[in-house]
């Protein structure tokens, strides 16, 4: 009894042993991984950089777009423009996620009846995706004030915040609608057979599992839509690109540009980061869970 | 008066007949099951009693109120009648107490606290009550269908449809989801019961219908349609269950 409870006792020290062994040996390939990467990374910089600055235009890039002197002159001026995209961006975002919502509920709408409603839906989704941005805030921007209508505003920023409202509330309701789709029908059948109205299914049951799968690819279109808020610069907001566009031209020198880069980059980078993490952890959790859905 | 009166009912999907004249005629207190080969349209014929599919032809009506007419408020008409399904469907979304309240609140229009209390109560009686803020995902099959039962018992139905509610769960699951559904009989709960269970249907129910071709082609007390079938097609359907060691 007394030797076998020994060995026993022993088995267990050299399992945790090994463990323990292996644990470091992973412990040892990681900081070894770290440093491999760190390295290669170091060598490939050094490369192309040497290659880049050896090239025989770089010179003339250099000075056209990498000024110390205009980066630092144009920065605040080209910072307080930034501001107001990211005002366009805010505001079109606030009426663009409501709107396409509803545009693909009406979308979603059953039977004969809502028909005219459903066709609308499709038209108007089918027509702002179909049409290029910038033609659409140069009709409302530009073509709108134009008229002379009284009561109407010529503000172009206000008519460019029109414009991508209605662009993009046509790709969010794509979005919207393949995730009111997604959920599957049993759900519905489910909340219905409890006797929910089909508008309390619909905000309950439906619209809940909806939005929440469609967070990611939401998050997208708030890139696109940051980005494309630079557009209402040519009709003539002072936003960060034209604001940049008047430096360079005063300037003969380009580095305006890549400030206003700088800002935008600034924004969307951590956006898209958000949005890989976010689909990275919903992935995990489908897949923790399983039958999710 | 009858609990639950059907008759001639007709339902098709397409050119597919599924119920091809139902006639039925079921009491309070009693609990029916519905028997026979898949496909057979014991799940057409509950989703037909609660509304959730539109009828071709005939009449349905529960305690003397036609719910096939036209005009019929189905909403009303559902929360008088609960029913579960096979694949429990319960609201992902939503914690055991959430998905037990929902109907009672927003239907019903109870208020949260009353709802919720009312919602604890049956959840103990059902041994769910360290449930109460669990998730669905995190709960076994047979805890989500006791879940999806409750559900539908929090909107005090008169008649609870039962739609093979243990055929997604696994052999030892089935027993704890019989036993919720036996304690409803005992308390008198009016239930029709479409399963494949036949042990416990002999054992529960009041009456057997064996559905075939879209028709009820023999009902009787258990013990006669399990004891002495009369017609050939059931006769021939209760020999393949026994091989199958079912019975």
């Amino acid at each position: 009894m007394a030797v076998e409870g020994d060995r026993s006792s022993g088995t267990e020290v050299d399992e945790s042993r090994r463990s323990r062994i292996l644990g470091a040996l992973a412990g040892a390939d990681g900081r070894r991984g770290v440093a491999i990467a760190l390295l290669s990374t170091i060598v490939f910089v050094v490369v192309v950089g040497v290659v880049i600055a050896n090239s025989p235009g770089w010179p003339a890039v250099h000075k056209g777009f990498l000024s110390w002197h205009y980066f630092k002159a144009s920065f605040p001026e080209i910072g307080r423009a930034f501001l107001l995209n990211c005002k366009i961006f805010a505001i079109a975002e606030c009426i663009i996620l409501p709107f396409a919502l509803l545009i693909a509920v009406l979308r979603s709408l059953p039977g004969p009846v809502f028909f005219p409603l459903r066709a609308l839906a499709i038209v108007y989704a089918d027509f702002f995706r179909g049409v290029p941005t910038i033609l659409v805030i140069a009709i409302l921007a530009l073509g709108v004030p134009g008229l002379g209508i009284a009561g109407l505003t010529n503000s172009v920023v206000v008519w460019g915040i029109v414009a991508l409202v209605l662009i993009y509330s046509a790709y969010v309701s794509e979005v919207y609608r393949a995730g009111i789709e997604s959920v599957h029908p049993s759900q519905e059948a489910a909340a219905r057979s409890l006797g929910l109205t089909r508008g309390q299914t619909l905000r309950k049951v439906i619209l809940p599992q909806a939005i929440r799968r469609v967070i990611p690819p939401l998050l997208n279109d708030f890139i696109g839509l940051q980005k494309d808020t630079a557009l209402v610069g040519t009709v003539g907001a002072i936003e960060a690109f034209n604001q940049a566009n008047i430096d360079a031209d005063g300037s003969f020198n380009f580095t305006p540009y890549l400030v206003a880069t700088v800002f935008f980059v600034a924004i969307t980078i951590p956006l898209a980061r958000l949005t890989d993490w976010l689909i990275a952890r919903d992935r995990r959790r489908r897949q923790a869970t399983g039958a999710f859905g | 008066m009858s609990a639950l009166e059907i008759e001639g009912l007709r339902k098709s999907f397409g050119k597919n007949l599924v119920l091809d004249g139902i006639d039925l005629s079921i009491g309070e207190h009693e609990v029916t099951c519905l028997i026979g080969a898949s496909g057979s349209g014991k799940s057409t014929l509950l989703r037909c009693i609660n509304l959730l599919e539109p009828v071709d032809a005939g009449r349905i009506t529960v305690d003397g109120d036609e719910i096939t007419r036209r005009g019929v408020d189905v909403n009303r008409v559902r929360r008088r009648i609960g029913i579960v399904f096979q694949a429990f469907n319960l609201f992902p979304h939503m914690s055991v107490l959430e998905n037990v309240t929902l109907a009672p609140r927003l239907a019903l229009k109870q208020d949260r606290r009353s709802a919720e209390e009312h919602a604890r109560t049956l959840l103990d009686r059902f041994g769910l009550s360290d449930k109460v803020d669990a998730y669905p995902d995190h709960l076994s099959g047979g805890q989500q269908q006791r879940v999806a039962i409750v559900r539908a018992l929090a909107m005090q139905p008169r008649l609870m449809l039962l739609d093979e509610v243990t055929s997604a769960l696994d052999p030892e699951l089935v027993g704890e989801v019989l036993d919720v559904i036996g304690e409803l009989a005992a308390g008198g709960m009016t239930m029709v019961i479409a399963t494949h269970e036949m042990g416990f249907a002999r054992d529960i129910a009041t009456r057997v219908c064996f559905l075939d071709g879209g028709v009820i082609l023999e009902q009787g007390p258990a013990a006669q349609i399990f004891g002495s079938p009369r017609e050939p097609r059931t006769q021939q359907f209760l020999q393949r269950i026994i091989a199958a060691k079912r019975l």
